[in-house]
């Protein structure tokens, strides 16, 4: 296949992170065949909190999916030089994330045998149609986009003119991707947590913010594992968007809570109450939302002073602040909070089991697998190219 | 070719491994046998001559399916005029009352599994399990 | 063509496709609540509590949905399977919760089920029309389509949706072979017995109730005893507020 003879060479020290990402995604796979057996019962979940940590995993990659856009944007519409070299590892990057969540989808349904029956059996009124229509999609753009660009950069020629508008397509479409997850939850009326007008713009900004975070902390790896060095500009730039995109997300996030709290209308805050302070004796969730809360204090702080975000150090320790607080407000309490309490004013607690929590960790090994396996190809053509073709 | 035995040994038993099965069912004497589902003795009327039904009678089932949950319609026009009511459990067990021997039989030796009777239940069955 | 002329194309038309399928269904289903029904037959339930609260811990109608239905019983709330159960006052109607609730209402369970909306969102979000109203009103479910996503769980907001967490089979006390069970990793609810409907039966619920609290008709028809019952006393209705038009109504006066 495409280059891949390019990632079955490597260090031992390569092999052995490829087969402990194995063993984990072997491990989940086991976990998943008990799952098939014997149906979703293996999992915390329950007829009050119908959906779990699957879906709201699935919600947060959704996000780190789309922040490629936050490095092809200004490449493609802005002509930003610096970030030329690290365009393909966003690409990659999404097509990695989006794989993950078509996957959460996926363990996460009861009949999966059944998959096809949402193309069988079209329903535009449903916005779990237009997801899959919208990632589906995402994902054919961006795996096209990687592959043309790295086969051109491989030949040394320039890429294909039919390619560059493809380029401009997956920049809405990446908006989309996350707009349409966000409105899975807030077209339902008897969830309030939910139902929010500024939950697709909240995605978007944490996605913004989480993203590339991701990515400076890939590009420092790199840089410390191999010849490839993303540049400082490019880092202290995708610094910036994580700065704003991290001010903008904890700004609705005071939005939100101000208009349940001061509203005063009991079922909006009920969710709040529950995620900050526990509701009906109930509080599994009130130390993991504090952390989060503070990590992402303190991240603003290290982002917003200029002394600290241009200290790569310090930057480092901040990317893993910001996409930890926002895992944890997305990937746990967003879809938690929304299930508890239930309509009926029910408090049902849930925690993840053991197969579960396997399930989720081999879908993340694959999701570093495929990014191992990218960037290794990735790298390995470009270590071949004399520098001045590589800056295109 | 200083290897030859090895090859030819190994390509030999990797042909029996193979066509185990064959061999297997001509020393059994099975090969010429189909299934034999035992057809209902005192009812000798189906909804569909026998031929349609033995080819499609799983199409069949779908359109009924589809017919009584999906459109509320529950009686089935049959071939002779004849009208019956569009049900797995209480029209066509009613005659095949013995699911072991007529519908498993056929779909055993075709080795297939439906997954009708994962929520469809067979009174038969039930009465002998005491459930 | 420039960048932002073909961005701009590409969203609009996206947008476009967007709304012109999912437009009319979302907007046309909120009907205001005076409306008479457009159909010549719109199944609904009457239920009169104060008849349902003479007998004390009476499961009747609890128990005769989950025979004839093979509703599995899993021992665990949180795998639980039910189309009818009970439920406090407060947990029925929480908007209507205040400290001087009428003594006869106050912490008294409520019969609930399915409350076939009229503008049911489970059925709107349900991906493969596994789930969907039929034009007498009932809110029908397909057990062969349904994928077990379990949006419609989400987006039900009165709890009235199961899922099957488990294999149920095995935790049915005695089979009904008249009834299919389910199968595990699909979800369930109450279908007003439109199996019996169909046969021109009543629900099994409403024959099994002692003191003939819950009355099925026909609210099309104005000479109903469903009709009548809602014409000349004071009803409500679960969450009325969200535009779903329950067709479930609790006479409390």
């Amino acid at each position: 296949m495409f280059m891949f003879e390019k990632a079955v060479v490597g260090s031992k020290r390569y092999w052995a992170w490829v087969l402990s990402l194995c063993a984990v995604i072997g491990l989940g796979f086991l976990c998943y065949l008990l799952q098939l057996r014997d149906g979703l019962g293996i999992t915390g979940m329950s007829r009050d909190v119908s959906w779990g940590l699957y879906i709201a995993q699935f919600t947060f990659f959704v996000g780190v999916a789309a922040s490629a856009v936050m490095v092809v944007l200004p490449y493609y519409l802005h002509d930003y030089k610096a970030f030329g070299k690290i365009t393909i590892l966003g690409e990659f990057l999404a097509v990695s994330a989006v794989t993950m969540c078509m996957l959460f989808i996926f363990v996460d349904m009861g009949q999966p045998m059944r998959v096809m029956n949402v193309m069988l059996h079209p329903t535009p009124n449903s916005m779990m149609f237009w997801d899959m229509v919208s990632l589906s999609g995402y994902l054919v753009l961006n795996a096209l986009i990687s592959l043309i660009m790295l086969s051109a950069e491989r030949k040394g020629v320039a890429p294909p003119k039919w390619i560059k508008p493809v380029i401009l397509l997956s920049i809405p479409w990446a908006v989309s991707i996350h707009t349409v997850t966000a409105f899975l939850y807030n077209g339902l009326p008897g969830r309030a947590f939910w139902l929010t007008a500024i939950l697709a713009p909240r995605f978007l900004a944490s996605a913004f913010a989480a993203g590339p975070s991701l990515l400076i902390l890939l590009a420092m790896v790199i840089r410390k594992l191999t010849w490839f060095n993303a540049g400082k500009e490019a880092i202290q730039k995708l610094a910036l968007i994580v700065t704003y995109a991290m001010i903008i997300n904890v700004f609705f996030i005071l939005m939100e809570v101000f208009t349940a709290l001061y509203s005063g209308i009991p079922e909006d805050a009920a969710h709040l109450r529950f995620l900050y302070t526990g509701l009906g004796g109930q509080a599994p969730l009130v130390p993991w939302m504090w952390t989060s809360s503070a990590l992402a204090l303190i991240s603003l702080v290290l982002l917003i002073v200029p002394r600290y975000r241009h200290n790569e150090k310090i930057l480092a320790v901040t990317c893993v602040a910001v996409f930890l607080s926002l895992w944890i407000d997305k990937g746990i309490g967003l879809i938690i909070g929304g299930f508890v309490p239930s309509p009926l004013e029910k408090v049902t607690s849930y925690v993840p089991t053991l197969p579960e929590i396997t399930i989720i960790a081999a879908i993340w090994a694959l999701g570093a697998l495929m990014i191992t396996v990218f960037y290794k190809i990735a790298l390995s053509v470009r270590e071949r190219l004399p520098e001045k073709a590589m800056a295109h | 070719m200083r290897d030859k035995g090895l090859i030819f040994g190994g390509l030999g038993i990797f042909l029996v491994a193979v066509t185990f099965p064959v061999w297997y069912n001509v020393a059994a004497g099975t090969t010429n046998k189909g299934p034999e589902p035992k057809l209902p003795a005192a009812e000798k009327q189906c909804v569909a001559p026998t031929e349609t039904m033995r080819t499609s009678h799983m199409d069949m089932l779908i359109t009924w399916r589809d017919q009584v949950v999906r459109q509320n319609r529950r009686e089935y026009k049959a071939f002779n005029g004849a009208t019956y009511e569009m049900r797995l459990t209480g029209t066509c067990l009613k005659c095949h009352d013995n699911k072991a021997e007529f519908c498993d039989r056929c779909h055993n030796y075709a080795g297939v599994q439906p997954y009708c009777w994962e929520c469809h239940v067979d009174p038969a069955h039930l009465q002998r399990s005491g459930g | 063509m420039d960048r932002r002329k073909f961005l701009g194309i590409a969203a609009g038309a996206s947008a476009l496709a967007i709304a012109g399928s999912a437009l009319p269904k979302v907007i046309g289903g909120g009907s205001e609540g005076g409306t008479e029904p457009s159909s010549a037959v719109r199944w609904a339930m009457v239920i009169d509590p104060s008849k349902c609260l003479k007998k004390d811990g009476c499961t009747a109608c609890m128990d005769a949905c989950d025979k004839i239905h093979n509703i599995p019983d899993f021992h665990d709330p949180k795998h639980e399977v039910k189309w009818i159960w009970k439920e406090p006052f407060e947990n029925a109607f929480p908007e209507q919760e205040n400290k001087f609730t009428a003594e006869k209402f106050k912490d008294k369970p409520f019969i609930l089920l399915c409350n076939h909306c009229d503008n049911p969102p489970c059925v709107r979000v349900c991906p493969t029309q596994a789930t969907w109203k039929r034009e007498d009103g009932i809110v029908m479910m397909d057990w062969h389509r349904c994928i077990g996503c379990r949006y419609c769980m989400a987006a039900c907001p009165y709890g009235s949706r199961s899922f099957n967490w488990l294999d149920p089979r095995t935790h049915i006390e005695r089979m009904d072979p008249g009834f299919p069970t389910r199968t595990k990793g699909v979800v369930e609810k109450c279908t007003l017995c439109e199996e019996r409907i169909a046969r021109g039966e009543k629900p099994a619920c409403v024959e099994a109730c002692p003191e003939k609290a819950m009355v099925f008709g026909n609210l099309s028809d104005p000479k109903s005893e469903a009709r009548q019952l809602l014409q000349e006393r004071y009803s409500i209705r679960r969450k009325p507020e969200l535009g779903t038009q329950p067709e479930v109504y609790y006479l409390i006066d």
